[in-house]
C-alpha cells in the first residue's frame, strides 16, 4: 500500500489538511523541469503517453467533430509509426521518427464538449483526472476554446486549439499554457480585403447580418475595419440570434436599404440557413446603384457549406487551409488522409491533425513532457512544411502567423468536397497584425502553469 | 436520531455512508483494466453527483410535493452560478461567501418569477417558468455579455479587482477558490494495490453541503409545512375551501427550490470557477425534469439516483470510442471482435445520446414511477411483505397530481 | 410600409410552420390528453422523407471519365442517376428537380405509419399515466429518433432545393397596389403559406363535417361523456394521431428547402411550439392555429432594425415575452378553455 499526495496548487495547505492523516506530503519546487519526469501535473509514465481528444460529438458541430477525430486518430498513428508518416516527412523539423514521444506510445482519450463550454471542461476535467491526458486539444467553436484553455492553465497541462476563429483566444482570452494554430476574424479581414477590392471596386455599401455573439461581433468588426479602410460604407448592421433558423425577417430589409453588398457574419448551421435564405430571396440577382449585388461570407467552412448547396457558387470567402493545397506538406496529408478514409479533410481535420504534431515536436525538443518546457519550446517556434507555409508561433500570445487562404464558391464543382477554389494565398506579412492590435487587448499570457 | 424518524435516520445514515465512501465506491474498477473506462472516482464526476443531486433534491421540494412542473429551473442554477463567479471576481476566493451570495440571488430571481408564474397552474406555470428562463439564456448569451461572458461563460482573469486576496499567486497565476485557505482543487490519492481512490477537497466539502441541504429536506417533507404542500398537490380547490390560501405556500416551495439550484450553482463554480450560459438552456431544465422523473417524483432518494444515473451516463458512455471497445473485445477472434466493436459502438461515445433515450423510454416503460418505484417492487417480489411499510416513498409517484 | 407588408409575409410564413406543427401537438393533447415531445421529433422525420427521397432519386451508378482525375489523382468517377438512365434526360431530371413536392405524396402514407407505430408500440400504454411519465418517455423516444437520423445522414443539414420552377420572387406588390419590384416574395414561401391553409382547412374541414370528427371534437371537450355514451373513444386515438403526424410530416416536408434539415431541427422547434399551443389556449384549434400565426408575426416584426434599436435584445426574446404577457392577461391563453391541462 502506498500514498501519493497531489495538488494542483497550495501543495503545503493542501498537504497539511487532508494529507496530514494520510501520509506525508511530497513537495514540488516546480521550474525544476530539464530532464526531469516529475514535477508536473500527470507526468507520463516511461512507457506511454495519453493526450485528450476533446471535441464536439453531439450537437450542430458533430461532423466537424467527428472530422477532427480522425485526425487526430491518424496524428496518433503516424506518431506511433504506423501508417505513411502523412506531414511528418514534410515537416521542417524532423525530431519525429515514428517512435512516440521521446519515445513513449501515443495513447488517447476522447471526449463529448457537446459545443457546451460547461460540458466541454467537465469532458477535459475527467480528461485530465482520470485518464491522465497531459496534453487537451480539440473544439469546433471560440466559446468552448476559450474556455478549455482556462481549464487547462489552471490544472497545468497544454491546450492545443482546435478550430476557434474568435480573436479573443489568443487576445483578451489568452493563456500560457494555451497554443493556437488556426487563424481568426482580423486576419479574415485583412485576407479578404484586397480581394474584395479588386472585385467589387472601393465604392461600396455593406450590409452586415451578425450572429449575435463574440465571435460575429470580432467578425464584424474584423470587416468593417478593413472594408471600411477600402473606402467601403457601412449601410447597417444586424445582430441575428444564434440558431435563428429562418432568417427571413432579417434579409427582406436588405433588398431596400441602398445596400450593394451583403456581409454574413455567420458560421456553421445559421451560416448555411443565412445564405441560402439570402439567394432564395434574389439578393444576388439584385442591380443596386448600379452593381450587381454581392453577397460575402468571411469565414467559410466546407462540411457546413455543403448543406447551402448551389447558395455558395461564387461567393467569397477565408479559410485556415484547403485540401486542393499543391504544397508538399498539404498533398502528403490530403494522401494520407485519402488512403485512411476515403475522402480529402477538412480545414478543422487538418489544424488538429498539425497541433498534434506540433506538440509533439516541442516536446521532443524540449526533452520533457513538463508543460513549461513545450511552452518554451512553442515559442517564438518558426516551422515550415505542415501546409501553411514558413509559420511562426509568435511568443507573445501564443497564435500561429501564416499564410491565409480566400477563397470563392465553385461553379462547376467536380464532387461533394470539390466546393471551394483558392482565389488567391495571402502572404503571411499581410495578415501579421502587431501584438499591441486593440482588438486583442484586455488580457495576459501569465505564466506557464505546470501544476502539480 | 437527528430528530428523524428511525427509518428516516436509516436512510440519512445510508446517504451520508456513500457520501464518505463515494471515492471507494465509484471506483470498483482496478486502474490499467478493461472496465477502468466505467470508473467514476475522479473528482469532477463526484462533485458533479453531488451538485447535480443536490439540484435535483431541491427540484423535488417543488415538483414532488406541490405538483408544480417548473421547466426553467436551470435559469436559477445559472444566476447563482454568475453571482458565484461575480463574487471571486470582486470579493474573496473563499467558498463560503460565493455559496451565499449564490443561494440569495437565486432566492430573489425565484420570488420574482415565482410570484408571477404562480398566478397559473398546470401546462400554464410550466410555459411561464420555460419564457422567463429562455429569456434569462437568451440575454445571458448576447446582450447582457458584459455580464455574464456570453458564449465563452463568465470566468476568472488576472486583474481581477479582487479585495480580499490576491489577484494573482506568487506564480503569477489565477487563485483556486478555496475555503479557508484550503483549495478546492487539492486531492490526495490512496493507491491500494491495482486500485487507486482519490481523495479531493472538493468533493468532500460539497458532499458536506449537500449532506446538510438533504437533512433539511427530509425534515421538510416531514413537518406540518410539508405536509401542506401535499395538500395543495392532492387538492388544491379543497384546500380552499378550508379557508386556507394556497399561493404562500407554493410560493415558498417555490423559492426553497429555487435556492437549492442557485446552491448548485454556487458549488459548481467553486469546484470549477467558469459559468455558462448554456447551463440555463431549456434542455437543462429538461434534464433535471428528467432527473427526478427517472428516479421518482415526490420521493427523497429518487432525484438523487435519477441525477446520478443521467450525470454517469453523460460523462462516461460519452468517452467510450471505438479503440476502447477493441481493447475490452481484445481477446476474442477478430470477427467475433469487430462484429462486437460493431454493434455497441452506436451506443456510446458519439451515440451516448442514444443510451440515454433509450434509458429512458426502458426505464419509464418497465420501472413505472421511476428508479425507487421499480426497486420497490423488484424487492417486493423477494419480500412479499412492504404496502404500507416503507415511509421513504413519500408519496405514490404514479399519482397524478394537479400541476404536472 | 412595404417593409412593413414584407414583414408581414415574413410572419405569415414563419407562422405557417409554427402553425402546422402547434396544430398535430393540439390534437394529441386535446384528444389524447398526451404530452407529446416527440411532436418535434415528426416534424424532422417529416423533413428527412424529403432528403431520402432527393437522395434515393439521385442514386446513380459511375462512369469513368478519363479526362478528369479526383483528390488523390486517380481517375474521376461521374455519376449518372438511375432515374435519369431509366427514364430518360427529361423525365429524369423533372423527378430528381420535383423531390419536395413529390415527398409530400409519399410522406403521407410514411408519416401515417410511423404515427400508427409510435401509438400503438408505445403512446397507448401511457394514456393512463401522470404527465410526468409521458414527458420521459416521448423526451426518450424523440431523442432515439433524431440519433438514428443522426447515424444515417450525419450532423450537417442537407440542402434540398425546391423545383427550379419555383426558384425566383413573385411581385406581391404589384397586387396590392405598390410599385413595381417594391414587394418581391420568394415563390416558395408563398407555396408554404398557401400549404398550410389549406393543411390547416383540411383538418378543420374533417373536424367540423365528418362524423369522426364530431366525436373526436365532444371527446376534446367532455371524454367522460362521450365515453358514458357508449361510444369508444380509444379506438379513434390511433386514427387522430396518425393525422397528427401526417401534419407534422408535411409541415416538415415542405420546410426543408427554406432550412437544410438537420437531425436536431425537431428540438429546436418542440419548445417553440408547445409555448405556440399554449398561447393558443389548451385544447383549442383555432387557439393554435391564431398563436401561431400572431407569434410569427411578431416574431418578424420585433426583428426590424428600428425595434433592435430601441429594445435591444427584443428579437431574442420576443415570443416568451409575448407568452408571459398573454398568459398573465388571459388565464387559459387566447382561446383555451377552462379545466383543461390545468389540474
Amino acid at each position: 500500500m502506498s500514498f501519493k499526495t497531489f495538488s494542483r496548487r497550495g501543495v503545503m495547505k493542501a498537504g497539511v489538511a487532508t494529507g496530514a492523516a494520510l501520509a506525508t506530503p511530497t513537495l514540488f519546487t516546480g521550474a525544476v523541469w530539464a530532464d526531469a519526469h516529475t514535477g508536473f501535473t500527470n507526468a507520463p509514465g516511461d512507457s506511454t503517453v495519453t493526450l485528450g481528444f476533446n471535441v464536439p460529438q453531439t450537437g450542430a458541430y458533430a461532423d466537424e467533430g467527428a472530422d477532427e477525430l480522425r485526425a487526430y486518430q491518424l496524428a496518433v498513428k503516424h506518431l506511433n509509426g504506423e501508417g505513411d508518416g502523412g506531414m511528418m516527412n514534410t515537416f521542417s523539423e524532423r525530431n519525429l521518427d515514428g517512435t512516440g514521444i521521446l519515445g513513449r506510445r501515443v495513447e488517447f482519450v476522447t471526449g463529448d464538449t457537446q459545443t457546451n463550454s460547461d460540458a466541454a471542461r467537465a469532458s477535459a476535467r475527467s480528461m485530465i483526472e482520470r485518464d491522465g491526458a497531459i496534453m487537451i486539444t480539440g473544439g469546433s467553436s471560440s466559446g468552448v476554446a476559450i474556455a478549455v484553455q482556462g481549464l487547462c492553465q489552471d490544472a497545468g497541462v497544454i491546450f492545443m486549439a482546435g478550430l476557434t476563429h474568435s480573436n479573443d483566444t489568443t487576445g483578451k482570452d489568452r493563456r500560457a499554457n494555451g497554443f493556437r494554430h488556426f487563424f481568426n476574424t482580423e486576419m479574415s479581414g485583412r485576407a479578404l480585403a484586397p480581394i474584395l477590392e479588386a472585385n467589387y471596386g472601393s465604392d461600396r455599401k455593406a450590409y452586415h447580418l451578425t450572429a449575435d455573439y463574440t465571435w460575429g461581433w470580432s467578425q464584424e468588426g474584423s470587416m468593417r475595419t478593413y472594408t471600411e479602410a477600402l473606402g467601403w460604407e457601412t449601410v447597417n448592421t444586424v445582430l441575428t440570434p444564434v440558431g435563428a433558423g429562418d432568417f427571413s425577417s432579417y434579409l427582406t430589409p436588405v433588398a431596400n436599404s441602398g445596400a450593394d453588398v451583403l456581409i454574413l457574419n455567420h458560421y456553421g448551421g445559421d451560416m448555411v440557413n443565412s445564405l441560402t435564405q439570402a439567394v432564395q430571396f434574389g439578393l444576388r440577382d439584385l442591380q443596386v446603384n448600379g452593381k450587381q449585388f454581392e453577397i460575402i461570407v468571411p469565414l467559410f467552412s466546407r462540411l457546413m457549406a455543403r448543406g447551402a448547396g448551389d447558395a455558395i457558387k461564387g461567393i467569397f470567402g477565408s479559410t485556415n487551409w484547403h485540401w486542393s493545397l499543391q504544397d508538399e506538406g498539404s498533398q502528403a496529408f490530403v494522401r494520407s488522409f485519402g488512403q485512411e478514409y476515403g475522402f480529402p479533410p477538412s480545414q478543422a481535420a487538418h489544424t488538429c491533425y498539425v497541433q498534434t504534431l506540433l506538440y509533439a515536436d516541442a516536446v521532443t525538443r524540449a526533452g520533457t513532457f513538463n508543460p513549461c518546457g513545450v511552452v518554451e519550446a512553442l515559442e517564438g517556434f518558426e516551422f515550415d512544411g505542415l501546409g501553411n507555409g514558413p509559420t511562426l508561433y509568435r511568443a507573445d500570445d501564443h497564435q500561429c502567423f501564416k499564410d491565409v487562404l480566400v477563397v470563392r464558391g465553385k461553379e462547376n464543382p467536380e464532387s461533394e468536397y470539390d466546393l471551394l477554389e483558392i482565389v488567391e494565398i495571402t502572404p503571411r506579412e499581410t495578415v501579421t497584425y502587431p501584438v499591441d492590435h486593440p482588438d486583442f487587448q484586455g488580457g495576459a499570457l501569465g505564466t506557464c502553469n505546470p501544476g502539480a | 436520531m437527528f430528530g428523524l424518524n428511525a427509518k428516516d435516520a436509516r436512510l440519512y445514515i445510508i446517504v451520508l455512508a456513500l457520501l464518505l465512501f463515494a471515492p471507494f465506491l465509484l471506483n470498483p474498477f482496478p486502474e490499467g483494466s478493461g472496465l477502468a473506462q466505467f470508473n467514476a472516482g475522479y473528482p469532477d464526476m463526484m462533485q458533479r453527483l453531488v451538485i447535480f443531486g443536490l439540484f435535483a433534491v431541491g427540484f423535488n421540494i417543488l415538483f414532488g410535493l406541490t405538483g408544480y412542473l417548473s421547466f426553467g429551473h436551470a435559469a436559477f442554477l445559472g444566476v447563482g452560478s454568475y453571482a458565484g463567479v461575480w463574487m471571486f471576481k470582486l470579493l474573496t476566493m473563499n467558498v463560503i461567501p460565493a455559496l451565499i451570495i449564490s443561494t440569495l440571488v437565486a432566492g430573489l430571481f425565484s420570488l420574482l418569477i415565482g410570484y408571477i408564474s404562480l398566478r397559473r397552474s398546470g401546462i400554464y406555470f410550466s410555459i411561464l417558468t420555460l419564457a422567463f428562463a429562455q429569456m434569462c439564456y437568451s440575454l445571458a448569451y448576447s446582450v447582457l455579455t458584459p455580464i455574464t461572458g456570453g458564449e465563452t461563460g463568465l470566468q476568472l482573469s488576472l486583474d481581477d479587482p479582487r479585495i480580499l486576496g490576491v489577484q494573482q499567486t506568487a506564480q503569477g497565476n489565477i487563485p483556486v477558490p478555496n475555503l479557508f485557505g484550503l483549495p478546492m482543487n487539492a486531492a490526495t490519492t490512496l493507491d491500494v494495490g491495482a486500485w487507486s481512490f482519490t481523495f479531493s477537497v472538493g468533493y468532500y466539502f460539497a458532499a458536506f453541503v449537500f449532506a446538510c441541504a438533504f437533512y433539511f429536506t427530509i425534515r421538510l417533507f416531514r413537518s406540518p409545512f410539508g405536509l401542506m404542500l401535499r395538500a395543495v398537490k392532492s387538492n388544491q380547490s379543497r384546500m380552499s375551501y378550508t379557508g386556507l390560501n394556497a399561493r404562500p405556500y407554493t410560493l415558498a416551495a417555490f423559492v426553497i427550490s429555487g435556492m437549492f439550484a442557485g446552491l448548485a450553482g454556487g458549488l459548481l463554480v467553486s469546484m470549477d470557477p467558469l459559468a455558462g450560459a448554456e447551463r440555463m438552456l431549456w434542455t437543462a431544465s429538461g434534464e433535471v425534469v428528467l432527473m427526478t422523473i427517472l428516479g421518482g417524483v415526490g420521493t427523497l432518494i429518487g432525484p438523487i439516483l435519477g441525477a446520478g444515473v443521467i450525470t454517469y451516463l453523460e460523462a462516461i458512455v460519452s468517452t467510450i470510442n471505438s479503440t476502447v471497445l477493441h481493447n475490452w473485445f481484445e481477446a476474442l477472434p477478430d470477427g467475433l471482435e469487430n462484429f462486437l466493436v460493431n454493434i455497441i459502438y452506436p451506443f456510446v461515445g458519439s451515440g451516448w445520446h442514444l443510451t440515454l433515450g433509450l434509458v429512458f423510454v426502458i426505464v419509464v416503460c418497465f420501472l413505472p414511477g421511476g428508479i425507487v418505484e421499480g426497486g420497490k417492487r423488484i424487492g417486493g417480489l423477494f419480500t412479499r411483505k412492504n404496502k404500507s411499510s416503507d415511509s421513504v416513498k413519500a408519496d405514490s409517484a404514479a399519482q397524478p397530481g394537479p400541476g404536472e | 410600409m412595404e417593409s412593413i407588408i414584407l414583414q408581414l409575409l415574413n410572419g405569415l410564413d414563419k407562422g405557417s410552420a409554427y402553425a402546422l406543427i402547434a396544430l398535430g401537438l393540439t390534437l394529441i393533447f386535446g384528444t389524447l390528453g398526451v404530452v407529446n415531445f416527440a411532436h418535434g421529433a415528426l416534424f424532422m422525420m417529416g423533413a428527412f422523407i424529403a432528403v431520402t427521397l432527393n437522395m434515393l432519386l439521385g442514386i446513380s451508378f459511375e462512369v469513368e471519365d478519363p479526362t478528369r482525375t479526383d483528390f488523390l489523382g486517380n481517375v474521376m468517377m461521374v455519376d449518372t442517376p438511375y432515374v435519369v438512365h431509366w427514364f430518360g434526360e427529361s423525365f429524369g431530371n423533372f423527378l430528381i428537380d420535383w423531390s419536395v413536392p413529390i415527398s409530400v405524396v409519399v410522406a403521407i402514407p410514411v408519416m401515417a405509419l410511423i404515427g400508427v407505430a409510435m401509438e400503438r408500440g408505445l403512446i397507448r400504454f401511457f394514456y393512463k399515466r401522470p404527465h410526468a411519465d409521458q414527458i420521459l418517455v416521448t423526451f426518450g423516444l424523440a431523442i432515439v429518433l433524431q440519433e438514428i437520423i443522426k447515424a444515417f445522414y450525419g450532423a450537417n443539414p442537407i440542402p434540398t432545393p425546391a423545383p427550379d420552377a419555383f426558384v425566383g420572387s413573385f411581385d406581391v406588390g404589384r397586387i396590392l397596389g405598390f410599385d413595381a419590384f417594391a414587394i418581391m416574395y420568394p415563390y416558395w414561401r408563398l407555396v408554404y403559406f398557401f400549404f398550410a391553409a389549406v393543411i390547416i382547412g383540411l383538418v378543420f374541414a374533417f373536424l367540423q363535417f365528418t362524423t369522426f370528427g364530431m366525436v373526436v371534437r365532444a371527446g376534446m371537450a367532455d371524454r367522460e361523456t362521450v365515453g358514458l355514451l357508449g361510444i369508444d373513444i380509444d379506438k379513434r386515438f390511433v386514427t387522430m394521431f396518425a393525422i397528427a403526424a401526417i401534419v407534422a410530416g408535411l409541415a416538415g416536408v415542405m420546410y426543408t428547402p427554406i432550412l437544410s434539415p438537420n437531425y436536431h431541427m425537431g428540438m429546436d422547434f418542440l419548445v417553440l411550439s408547445f409555448v405556440v399551443v399554449v398561447v393558443g389556449g389548451m385544447g383549442s384549434l383555432p387557439g393554435a392555429v391564431a398563436a401561431g400565426f400572431l407569434l410569427g408575426i411578431l416574431q418578424s416584426f420585433a426583428s426590424m432594425t428600428w425595434i433592435i434599436e430601441l429594445i435591444p435584445g427584443i428579437n431574442q426574446v420576443v415570443i416568451y415575452l409575448v407568452a408571459i404577457v398573454i398568459l398573465l392577461t388571459r388565464p387559459r391563453g387566447l382561446m383555451g378553455r377552462k379545466g383543461v391541462m390545468e389540474e
